[in-house]
């Protein structure tokens, strides 16, 4: 099975602006795939640009195995894409949208329809204007869950839903996954990439600076360790790999490199252990470290 | 008092955000009355020059059901009748403006911030009141000295100024209570306009017939029935008032009555699932551009019906009047004076269908702003097909709009001359003719949009040019090549003996070659464009 999404070395320049900056992703088929980035880090510009609304400057992207930009029309029929801010005719019902955006895709299922409307409790009779923020994503969610397409790419979807629906559309994106579908899910909220994503990619200003599973991003983060002993504590400041110590008494808490973490435990246990919590790193962590310098864009 | 706190603020906000559109037509619509007075005088300076206009002309019931009656063959009089149809202008303004600054707020939610300030529950609706009626008053007072500096009587150009006033008053009070009625700010212009249509379909009907008492009923007929410069009756300017108090009467409690936001008429719903028909592109384009091809054709179709009974009076009311016919033979270039003024009208339409192409077209740039365009243009929809799909409504509607009017006008001005199937062939032909001129604009703002979209508008100031050149060009006596600019200045004038197709084709081809190199555009471009 081909890679649904290859974007390698993508340059995105609006005038003087460089959105993106050598950008790479990939997504497996089959996968839930997180990217993550704060406002304005080019997550909304790659998605247009696999979309072939925007013309990439230089770089590579293959999308389901095609040139977005020149094969787009044949593609779109395969994918289902949401918005970040879904905008409705005024004019037209909620229900009438959801139609004509499934039979421009080529159909939709009847029956996953009325499903998901229920399930999102979306009154598909009224119109546009009258729907709150979080109504018209779920009028975008609808259209696109619904239809039978190979590659559903969400951009932060989710904004505007409450905890409730949150849980709705995590189910339904879990059942999209079991139904074999990919998924390029961008967004904002940590705690729904953790629950959804198999592998995560993290841009900033226009490039890629994390890419892998949870598990492997963790790896090459520290740990903190929380820690009780015996004995009066003694050479782990020296350690290389250590950082943030602070002892009181008996107890030490630190956080340690992974590559450093079987030195520092044998450390410990040379000084004789009494308890011992270890905490791997958080998305947010993870998160954090990179968008430091910006903390203020960190919506959630 | 406590529930009209914050009135003030409001309505020093809604001065500060008019500050260029309410001084505009407080003053064009106010400089106009003079100017109708000053060309009466110099083009009829004499009793009986007047008394042949009002006989030949200014009692032709077509005349009278698109203006209102005349009361007499003073200047005066007759000043007061041709302002008629400014009447339905500032009735018109006033009502949007007070929708604009009522409904239109509460839909876009900025009321909502605003509530949560100190403002008392009248507040909203009186500052938006309070500042049409200041509008309306000073285009009275405007209106009034502009008048009597032309040397019509004091107490005439009063009593004309402060009728046309009071007409803007009942009609911002209309608007108000509108406003209360639904959630949006479209179906309280449209309940609004509809009363003003049925205001003026009662005035047409009273004026023109024997007993005029539906006009009494009307508030468009008020201001006529004051008569000013023919013997004042100044008690009818009361009407206005008693109607525009009790309007306020039931549109101060509705107003209390309901919540922020919603209306007394219920919102309606729509349906679950999409008809047959939205399927594609030109499905949901059919749905975005029907409305405004119905209105247009409806409202150009009455305007064909008035001018079209209106023509063979005009043709008639010039003769012996060398200068008019200098002007009428210039307008229209054809040898009989109905045919000029039918021309020339139909020229207008052409004009006209040329804004429908334009603003159809643009409706692509608005779809593409309000973030409409990426989704669609995310499915299977081809970039072309979503284009062509907008195009076809900025072809075709022009098309729609002028066959309406010319048929409409063959009806009215064959039934005059007792012919009707000769002039509903020559009216459609001379309203079809205009077709080419309007798809040369329309195809501009196509090329404009897939190019620079950015740009889009400025289509619009093409056509500005296009207009003055036509109006002007000859009375300015510009250069041949100036005037050969305008797509206009082609249109044969069909109405004449002879004519050739040539330059409708030619205006055809470039027309679809602007259309075209528009899609190539596009479909090389970055979407969106913001």
């Amino acid at each position: 099975m081909e890679t649904p999404i290859e974007v390698s070395g993508l340059v995105k320049t609006f005038g003087r602006t460089r959105a993106l900056d050598g950008l790479d992703l990939t997504v497996r088929a089959g996968e839930v795939h997180g990217f993550l980035g704060p406002n304005g880090s080019g997550k909304s510009t790659t998605i247009r640009v696999l979309l072939g609304l925007l013309r990439a400057d230089a770089g590579a992207v293959r999308l389901l195995g095609g040139d977005p930009w020149r094969d787009a029309v044949a593609l779109h029929r395969r994918l289902a894409y949401v918005p970040g801010d879904v905008t409705l005719w005024p004019n037209l019902s909620g229900g009438e949208v959801i139609d004509l955006l499934g039979r421009l895709r080529g159909g939709l299922d009847p029956k996953r329809r009325a499903e998901l409307l229920e399930s999102f409790e979306l009154d598909p009779r009224k119109k546009g204007r009258a729907y709150s923020k979080g109504n018209r994503q779920k009028v975008g969610l609808v259209a696109a869950l619904a239809s039978d397409v190979e590659l559903l790419i969400l951009d932060e979807p989710t904004s505007g839903l409450d905890p409730l629906m949150e849980e709705v559309f995590q189910h339904w994106v879990r059942r999209a996954k079991q139904d074999g579908r990919t998924v390029l899910l961008s967004s904002h909220i940590l705690a729904e990439v953790e629950a959804l994503c198999d592998r995560v990619t993290i841009i900033r200003n226009g490039r890629a600076v994390e890419s892998g599973t949870l598990s492997e991003l963790r790896h090459l983060h520290r740990t903190s360790i929380d820690a009780e002993v015996t004995a009066p504590l003694n050479g782990l400041a020296d350690l290389p790999g250590v950082h943030d110590l602070r002892v009181d008494g008996n107890r030490v808490r630190f956080d340690v490199d992974t590559a450093a973490l079987d030195a520092a435990l044998r450390r410990l246990t040379e000084l004789g252990v009494r308890s011992l919590v270890s905490t791997p790193p958080t998305l947010e962590e993870l998160f954090l470290r990179h968008y430091e310098a910006v903390p203020e864009e960190l919506v959630r | 008092m406590s529930t009209l706190a914050g009135t003030w603020q409001l309505a020093r906000l809604a001065l500060r955000r008019d500050r260029l559109l309410l001084p505009l037509w407080v003053l064009i619509i106010a400089v106009l009355p003079a100017t109708y007075a000053t060309s009466f005088f110099e083009l009829f300076p004499t009793a009986a020059e007047r008394a042949a206009y009002v006989t030949g002309t200014a009692r032709n019931p077509s005349i009278i059901a698109l203006l209102g009656p005349v009361y007499g063959d003073s200047v005066g009089a007759l000043t007061a009748q041709r302002g008629g149809f400014l009447l339905v202008v500032v009735a018109l303004a006033s009502l949007l403006t007070v929708i604009r600054h009522t409904r239109v707020e509460e839909e876009a939610g900025r009321r909502e911030l605003l509530g949560g300030a100190v403002l008392g529950r009248h507040a909203g609706l009186t500052a938006a009141l309070l500042v049409t009626y200041a509008a309306d008053v000073l285009l009275g007072l405007l209106t009034a000295a502009g008048l009597a500096s032309t040397g019509l009587s004091a107490a005439g150009s009063c009593a004309y100024g402060l009728g046309t006033a009071l007409t803007g008053v009942v009609f911002a009070t209309v608007g108000g209570l509108t406003a209360q009625l639904t959630e949006t700010a479209g179906g309280a212009r449209g309940i609004g306009i509809a009363v003003l249509g049925a205001s003026f379909a009662l005035r047409m009907v009273g004026d023109t017939a024997a007993n005029d008492w539906p006009s009494w009923l009307s508030p468009l007929g008020w201001a006529a029935r004051v008569r000013p410069y023919e013997g004042e009756r100044w008690w009818v300017l009361a009407l206005p008032l008693v109607a525009s108090a009790l309007l306020a009467a039931v549109a101060y409690p509705v107003s209390v009555r309901r919540d922020l936001g919603a209306g007394v008429l219920p919102a309606r719903l729509g349906p679950a699932t999409a008809g047959r028909g939205l399927a594609g592109p030109f499905g949901l384009a059919w749905r975005l551009h029907r409305g405004q091809i119905l209105w247009w054709s409806v409202g150009f179709g009455l305007l064909g019906l008035i001018l079209g009974g209106a023509a063979q009076a005009a043709g008639r009311s010039v003769e012996g009047n060398q200068q008019l016919e200098d002007i009428m033979a210039r307008i229209g270039g054809a040898s009989g004076l109905a045919d000029a003024y039918l021309g020339a009208t139909l020229s207008l339409a052409g004009l006209a269908a040329a804004g429908y192409g334009i603003q159809a077209a643009l409706r692509m740039r608005a779809e593409e702003s309000a973030g409409h365009a990426e989704p669609v243009l995310a499915t299977g929809a081809h970039r072309s097909t979503w284009l062509l799909s907008h195009v076809v409504f900025a072809l075709v509607g022009p098309v729609v709009v002028l066959a309406v009017t010319g048929l409409a006008t063959g009806l009215t001005y064959g039934l005059s001359v007792h012919d009707v199937p000769r002039e509903l062939t020559r009216m459609l032909g001379a309203g079809l003719a205009q077709a080419p001129a309007a798809w040369v604009l329309a195809g501009l703002a196509v090329l404009l949009y897939g190019l620079l979209p950015r740009l889009a508008p400025v289509a619009w100031a093409v056509l500005a040019v296009c207009v003055l050149l036509g109006q002007l060009g000859a009375v300015l006596e510009l250069d041949q090549w100036l005037l050969d600019l305008s797509p206009f200045t082609h249109t044969p004038q069909v109405l004449r003996d002879t004519w050739s197709a040539t330059p409708l084709w030619a205006l055809a081809v470039v027309a679809l070659a602007l259309a075209g190199a528009g899609v190539t555009a596009f479909r090389r471009r970055d979407v969106p464009v913001t």
